[in-house]
Formats: C-alpha cells, structure tokens, sequence
C-alpha cells in the first residue's frame, strides 16, 4: 500500500523495473516459443495464428513494456540523485505516468482474454508491432485486437509523455547549486535527449492510432486505400516514432555506460563536450531518418538517396561515442566487475550492431535485406546486444545503491557469460540465414532452403539465455534475502547518488550538495588535484 | 526450470526431423525441378518430385537446365539488379570488416592494457588514480573527420548504385508482366494484344530478356522478394510500384512474399520458371487457348459449375471469379496453394476437400464434398493444361 499511493520517484522507478523485468520476463518467452517453433523445417509445434500472436506481442511488448519502462525508471531513479534533488518537478504527475503504463501493459496483455477473435476464441494482436495499414483495417483484422494493441499502447505512451516533461523540467529546474548542463553526469544529458525524443515522437504515434481507431470503429478511411486513403501514410507516421524510439531506447544505455565504464577505468569520461555534441546530434538526427524503415516501398530514387544519406550520417555521432568510450578505457586500470563486463560487452556488440546498420543504410544492399533475418539479427544486436546489456550492467551498478545490498559478483558473472554466449548464439546466424533469402515473420520454412542448421542454432541459444537469466533472478532473491551490506559508496565511484546512503531516504539528500565539477565525488576524494581545474 | 523444459522441447523437436525431409533435399538437387516436400497428410513415400509424373499430362518433357535448386541466397545472383547489389555488398561488407576490426582491436588491446596496468599498480601497492586523460582535440577531430570522409564515400557509391538500378521506365525490348498480391497466393498477368494471359504463383519468363514488373495489390501490403533475381519490392494497394530482373539463365528461382500480409504470409512462395525463349513463346501460345474442354470428365465440370468454385475462380469459357488463381491452365503448372505443395492428384484431392487442413487460415472454403465429386472436380481440374 505503501508503494501504491507513493510519489517518491525512487520508489515508482522500482516499481517501473520491476514491471519492466517481469514484462521481460514474459516478451522472453514468447520468442522461446517461437525459437522452438523454427527450430527445424516445417516443424508445426505452434500453428500460425499463434506464432502471429508471439511474434506482434514480443515486438511490443520489448519495445513498449520492457525497454521503455526500465530506461524511464532507472531515468526516474538517478536523474534526481545524480542532479541533486530532493525528488523529480512533479511528483504525483510521475506517479500517474506510472500507472498508465501498468495499466496500457495490463490493457494490452487482457487480449489474450478479451479480444474476442474471427474464431470466437481469445486471442492477441496478430498485426506485427508495427501493425502495417491495411492488414490493420477491419476487413483483414477482425475481432477486438488491434484496438487492445492501439489503445494499450496509446495509454503507456501517454504515461512515458507526462515522465519526459518531468525528466526535462527536473533536468532544466532543480541541479543543485554548482551544476551547470555542462557539469551534469553525462546520463543526465541522455535522458534529457531522450525526453525530448519522447515529446516528438510519442505524439505522431498516438495521433496515427486515433486515425486507424476511427478507421476502425467510426468509418473513416486514413490508412483505406480503397477509398483515397493511404497505406504508405501510415508507414511515415509509424516510422517517424519508430525511428527515433529506437534511440529513445538507446540513449539511456549509452548514459549507462558514459557512467560505469570511467568508474572502473579509475579514468574520467573522454571527451565530456564533444559526447554531449554527439548526443544532441544523434537526437536531431534521428527525426530525420524515419523513412529507411520504407526502401522497399518504392519512394523512388531521390528520396531513398536522401534517407540513406542521413542514415550513414548518424553513425559518425554514434562513432564518436564509441571511440570516447574506447578513450575511456584506454590507459586506465580495469577492474572487471559485472558492471563493467556488462558494457564492455555492450561496446562489443554494439559496434556489430552499429555495422550492419551501416550496411542496412546501403539502400539497395537493404532491398535484399529488408524483412529478412538480417535485420532481425541487427536490431537484436542493437537492442540487445546494446540495450538490454547495458541495462543489465546498470542494474548490477545501482542495486547496491538502492537496495543497500550487493549482487553476487560469482553468479554475476555467470550470467554475464551466459547471456553473451547465448546472445552470440542466437542472433549471429541470423544474418546468415536472412543472407540466404529468410524472410522474418515466417512460421515455418521450405526445408530445401538451406536455412535449417542456421535456425537450429539460433534455437539452441534460447535455453543458454534462459540459464543466464534464471541466474541474475536467484542471485537478486538472494542479494536481497542476506546479500553483504553496500555501504555508500561500494564503487567509489564519484557523481553524487554515491555521496548519499544506501539506499538513499526519501528525501534524498539531508543537505541539498553542491558541486563544482562533473566529477563532485572525484574533488571531494582528491581535494588536491580537483577535476575543476581542468573545466 | 523453463530452460530446461525448453532443452527438452527443443531436441524432441530436432530428433523428431523425419527422415523423409532430408530424402526431399537429395531428390530435389538430384533431379530436375525442385518441388517443396508436402505437408505429413500427403506426404509421397518416394520423395515428391516423382510426383509430377503422376499428372496426366507432363507438361514438359524437356526441362531446362535448372540453376540451383531451392538456392535464395543473395550471394549467387543470376540477373544484373542482384548481381550489382551483391558487388556494392562486397564493397561495403569489407569496408565494415576494416572497421571492426580496427574498433575490436583496439578494444581487445585497451582492456589488456587496461589489466595489466591494475595488476602492476596493486603489485606496487599504488594506490593513486591513473592519469586523468580528460580529452584531446586533435585526437577527437580525426575520429570526428575520418569516418565522416568514409561515410561520404559510402553515400556517393549507394547513390550511383540506386540510380543504376531503380530505373524509373522500362529497359529496352522488356517484357512487361503484372504481378498482384492477394491474401497469400500471387497472380501473374501478362498483358498481350493476342490476348492477356493469367496465371497464378509460378511466373514464367523468357531468359535473357529484362522483365518489367509492375506490383499491385489486391489486398495488404505484400513484397516480391526472389533474391537471385532482384531486390525486393512491395506490392502496396493504391500505389503502383515497379522492378525489373533480367534472368542470365534458364531454370527455376524461387522466392516469396516478404512483407508480413497475415497468417499465411509463411507460405505465399514464388516460383520464377526462367524458359529459353522459344519455350517461353510456346507457354506463351499453350497458355493463351481457351480452357480444354474434355467430355470424358463433364461431371467434375458440371460440379465445379454447380459449386461455389466459380465465385472465384476463372476457368475459359467456364467461369469468371477473380477472388482465387485461374485454373484455366491449372494442370500446366508444378505446385498448389501457392508453391509449397507439388500438383498431384492426390494432393489437389486433399487440397479441394479442405484446404484448411493443409494451408491453416487459407481464403478458400472447404466445400464438404462427398468423395464421388471429390474424384470428379479433381479429375477435371486435371485436365486443364
């Protein structure tokens, strides 16, 4: 009860990664039956209504349920921490924001109950999580649940709206005494991109599903090509959030690792201005690269050269990013905590991740590769790979901080290797088997193809990930239960969450600090050679 | 727990691989057109491309040289489109390697630096912090200007490869062939002043002669994707989009719908039969006579006629549907239900009595009809080479 009617943002950020780990937890699943599923050649485990069902729920679910709620929560946990507030602007906005997004992911998952389908049964949206016009349209969806698809995501979108104006009214209003935008820790600067990124885009998808809700339920014809609407109309609206919700999802990890990877370098960030240079850019950038989602739909030649272009632009931002970590790095003492394996591990992947994007924004390389399992082994390298690996890494960072215990460093890194080997597994052949002409979305393939071992393979990482997994579960139920006591500052680490108790009250701070760097933990340490001499 | 439950799933499944699939793959290369194996219900003991002697009439004796059964790999291009592609790939992959290697190297050697200079520091009993780099101009502007420089170059040569290949009007002496999506078979027309030709889900061209393809939709959004021949593109309800290939050889490339177009979107294949030219004139010829008109089999035709099959399928001088393929010259062709069952009776049988039972959510109805107008209708179907 506690929790239900708390407004503290350290508590409903728990409550956002709490949610968000079990929705993963769940959207994990799903893609372990549709592993099973694509095992072998035209196996018929899970027929295909169901693996439509798996596949439009994973998709949505990761992106929406999991990925969204984890980054607002760990933005909710340390942006008033790390900026030196007692609490974000607008505290009981942030705790309604939270709950729309409980009850958009319970909405949403009430289909496989609700929505009543053709076949009179219940059943899930089945319209991909981009829910392309017109399979979405009455005619090809019927039953309820496209609209359990529009409106549970409408609702959680407007949760992560009203959380962005917090982040950006917290971020802008209340840093301490000291901090300027240019001594915040490099996280907050992320998710200040990112919140902007959210006002932007969330909008155009909520408007482009009011549009397919009234073509749905009132008649109009938007997205109705049989009567001057447009198809293709919703693709831009769809992808103009699409796009930059990719960022929104990777931003914050890369805030992640901009904070882990110099604590345990012992080195501070390289290059702080230029990051937040590259952070903006990449921002900016992202509103104009939607229609790349879009070569195959015949925007003719000037428009793909365009989108193309911007597409290879935005990795010279991220590039960039990429190198000052490697500065980071370089020349400082590693201490290989789970933490620290978990974004290098990140850097590792995301660099795959970030090159085969780079071949994807070759247009006609992508009018191969498009809708193949190429892409889906990219977006997995970036979403997971990147996202998901940092996201483990920030929780192995901050847990101390908020639970005052600390993970098992043993198991930890258990799941570590897990996780990357059966990441590994699972997502490399991909690419193979999308080079060999497999085209995602399939439930089943022609067994001459040549596409078996690959898939096989792919299916044999699933139970390694799962290992990995059910290791970090038993080792937070155990940490929690009788984990060694943190103390403060169990990193020595030096933004400013470290410089208050573990975990903190819930007023944060018994004196609101100051600073005169981005480093204020660093000049208390080492008051004789303080990092604002260097500023 | 799960994990292990899902291991167990996961070899059940793969030790459960019928012998009979791997039996399909060797036939298949072995011997002339490659058919899919059919679902467990009609399985062939003997392999499934025997099958197609089975018809009553072979529909060509002298099979073209085929050119790699069952290969969709986009790395074996037989047509100029995916062939540039797969060269700008080249490119563009090495370019890639070059960096990730560079990238990964010096990741490798920081985090070897990286320990070693903790193990040297503790060894020392140091307990100070490692110099504080905190940034560096020139470094940061040549890791700003360098891949800005490759990225340009990336951006010039894509440029010139779309312009090469997204061509805006037909290239000389092409053949023009429509192609139109449905809810999940494909329909092929070729329009002709001797008279439109339709066919359905196995196209047939002429070899070395550039197609025009113009890609319609008579439903979703679906994409045609036959990656030795070309790049895909989608086929979008009211929007006309087009593409082009040029097969270098005869033989059969396969293919399929690539944009997810609802339940059957897994089996929506496409069968591209490249012929020599004088072939392809000749089906050309075949495929433009009326409907065969066989008395011996006029009770299979008057239960077509009297059953629901007109509503939507064309059969010359028969009937008229549009909503299904045409079977005027169903026998003609290899495969049913959209390129994953090979044309036999006994499949076509099966597939007539409930095409449910074989493709899940299909479009087509089962009609329940009883096994005399089973054999009848199947037997009248046969006959429309």
């Amino acid at each position: 009860m506690q929790w239900a009617i708390s407004v503290d943002h350290k508590k409903l950020a728990l409550m956002y990664i709490g949610a968000g780990l079990c929705f993963f937890l769940v959207a994990g699943l799903e893609a372990a039956f549709m592993r099973l599923q694509l095992a072998r050649a035209e196996n018929d485990v899970i027929d295909p209504e169901t693996f439509n069902q798996l596949f439009t729920m994973h998709g949505t679910t990761m992106v929406f349920l999991v990925g969204m709620p984890i980054l607002l929560g760990f933005g909710n946990y340390l942006i008033p921490l790390m900026v030196g507030a007692r609490d974000m602007a607008f505290p009981r906005l942030n705790a309604f924001g939270f709950w729309l997004f409980i009850f958009g992911g319970l909405l949403l998952y009430f289909s496989y109950l609700g929505a009543d389908g053709l076949y009179g049964a219940g059943t899930a949206p089945d319209v991909g999580w981009f829910a392309y016009a017109p399979l979405t349209s009455r005619t090809f969806s019927r039953g309820n649940s496209t609209d359990y698809w529009i409106l549970g995501i409408m609702v959680s979108g407007f949760g992560s709206m009203t959380t962005a104006i917090n982040f950006i009214a917290t971020i802008l209003c209340m840093r301490c005494p000291g901090m300027t935008l240019m001594r915040m820790p490099m996280i907050g600067w992320m998710m200040l991109v990112v919140a902007f990124l959210v006002l932007v885009a969330i909008p155009i998808l909520t408007g482009a599903q009011i549009m397919l809700l009234l073509d749905r339920t009132l008649g109009a014809h938007f997205f109705d090509p049989e009567t001057q609407g447009s198809a293709i109309l919703w693709q831009h609206l769809f992808w103009f959030f699409g796009h930059p919700e990719v960022y929104i999802l990777i931003l914050p990890a890369f805030g992640f690792v901009s904070e882990i990877m110099p604590t345990f370098s012992r080195k501070v960030l390289f290059g702080y201005p230029l990051m937040v240079a590259a952070t903006v850019g990449i921002g900016f950038i992202s509103l104009g690269v939607w229609a790349h989602h879009m070569f195959v739909v015949g925007l003719g030649p000037v428009l793909d050269s365009f989108f193309g272009a911007t597409t290879f632009l935005i990795s010279v931002p991220t590039g960039i990013k990429i190198f000052n970590w490697l500065g980071t790095m370089w020349g400082g003492r590693l201490h290989f905590t789970t933490p620290m394996l978990f974004v290098t591990g990140f850097v590792a992947m995301f660099v795959i991740g970030g090159l085969t994007g780079i071949m994807l924004a070759t247009v006609p390389l992508t009018w191969q590769l498009s809708d193949s399992y190429f892409v889906v082994g990219h977006f997995h390298y970036v979403l997971f790979g990147g996202t998901v690996f940092g996201i483990f890494g920030a929780i192995f960072y901050w847990f101390p901080k908020a639970t005052g215990r600390m993970l098992d460093e043993r198991l930890g890194k258990w799941t570590f290797w897990l996780l990357f080997i059966g990441f590994t597994l699972t997502f490399m052949p991909m690419h193979v088997s999308g080079a060999l002409g497999m085209p995602r979305r399939i439930y089943t393939y022609e067994a001459d193809r040549g596409w078996e071992i690959w898939n096989l393979i792919s299916s044999i990482g699933v139970p390694v990930q799962m290992a990995g997994v059910a290791i970090f579960l038993w080792n937070a139920i155990r940490a929690l239960r009788r984990g060694p006591v943190a103390g403060n500052d169990p990193w020595d680490a030096w933004t400013l969450e470290w410089g208050t108790t573990s975990p903190p009250p819930e007023w944060n701070f018994d004196r609101i600090p100051t600073c005169t760097s981005a480093r204020p933990l660093w000049d208390r340490k080492n008051p004789e050679d303080p990092d604002a001499y260097y500023e | 727990m799960i994990a292990i439950v899902f291991c167990i799933a996961l070899g059940a499944t793969a030790i459960g691989a019928p012998a009979g699939a791997s039996q399909d793959d060797t036939n298949a290369t072995a011997s002339g057109p490659p058919v899919p194996p059919a679902p467990a219900p009609v399985r062939q003991p003997d392999g499934s491309v025997a099958d197609l002697d089975a018809k009553l009439v072979v529909c060509d004796p002298d099979a073209p040289p085929v050119s790699g059964a069952g290969v969709t790999s986009i790395f074996e291009p037989e047509s100029p489109p995916s062939r540039e592609i797969r060269e700008l790939g080249f490119l563009v992959f090495a370019i890639c390697i070059g960096i990730f290697v560079v990238v990964q190297g010096f990741l490798v050697l920081a985090i070897v630096r990286g320990i070693r200079s903790r193990r040297a520091a503790r060894e020392e009993g140091a307990s100070a912090e490692p110099t504080q780099v905190y940034g560096s101009v020139p470094i940061e502007v040549a890791w700003t200007v360098i891949p800005t420089i490759i990225v340009f170059v990336l951006t010039m040569v894509t440029i010139r490869t779309i312009r090469d290949i997204d061509i805006t009007s037909p290239p000389e002496d092409a053949l023009e062939v429509i192609a139109i999506g449905h809810q999940w078979w494909w329909e092929f027309r070729y329009p002709d002043e001797a008279g439109e030709v339709v066919t359905a889900n196995e196209m047939h061209v002429p070899a070395g002669r550039p197609i025009w393809l113009r890609l319609e939709s008579a439903d979703v959004i679906h994409s045609f994707w036959v990656p030795r021949l070309a790049g895909k593109m989608d086929l979008i309800p009211g929007h006309t989009n087009y593409t082009w290939f040029e097969a270098d050889r005869a033989g059969i490339y396969l293919g399929q719908c690539a944009e997810y177009c609802g339940t059957q979107h897994a089996h929506m294949l496409i069968r591209v039969y490249a012929d020599e030219p004088e072939a392809f004139d000749d089906w050309l010829a075949a495929q433009r006579k009326p409907a065969i008109e066989d008395p011996t089999v006029a009770e299979g035709r008057r239960v077509f006629a009297e059953y629901a099959c007109l509503n939507c399928h064309t059969v010359d001088g028969t009937s008229d549907g549009m909503f299904g393929p045409n079977l005027t010259h169903l026998a003609s062709r290899d495969t049913i239900g959209s390129g994953f069952i090979p044309l036999n009776r006994e499949n076509l049988r099966a597939w007539i009595d409930d095409p449910a039972q074989l493709k899940i959510g299909c479009n087509m109805p089962s009609l329940k009809l009883d096994a005399a107008e089973l054999d009848a209708v199947t037997d009248y179907l046969l006959t429309l080479n």
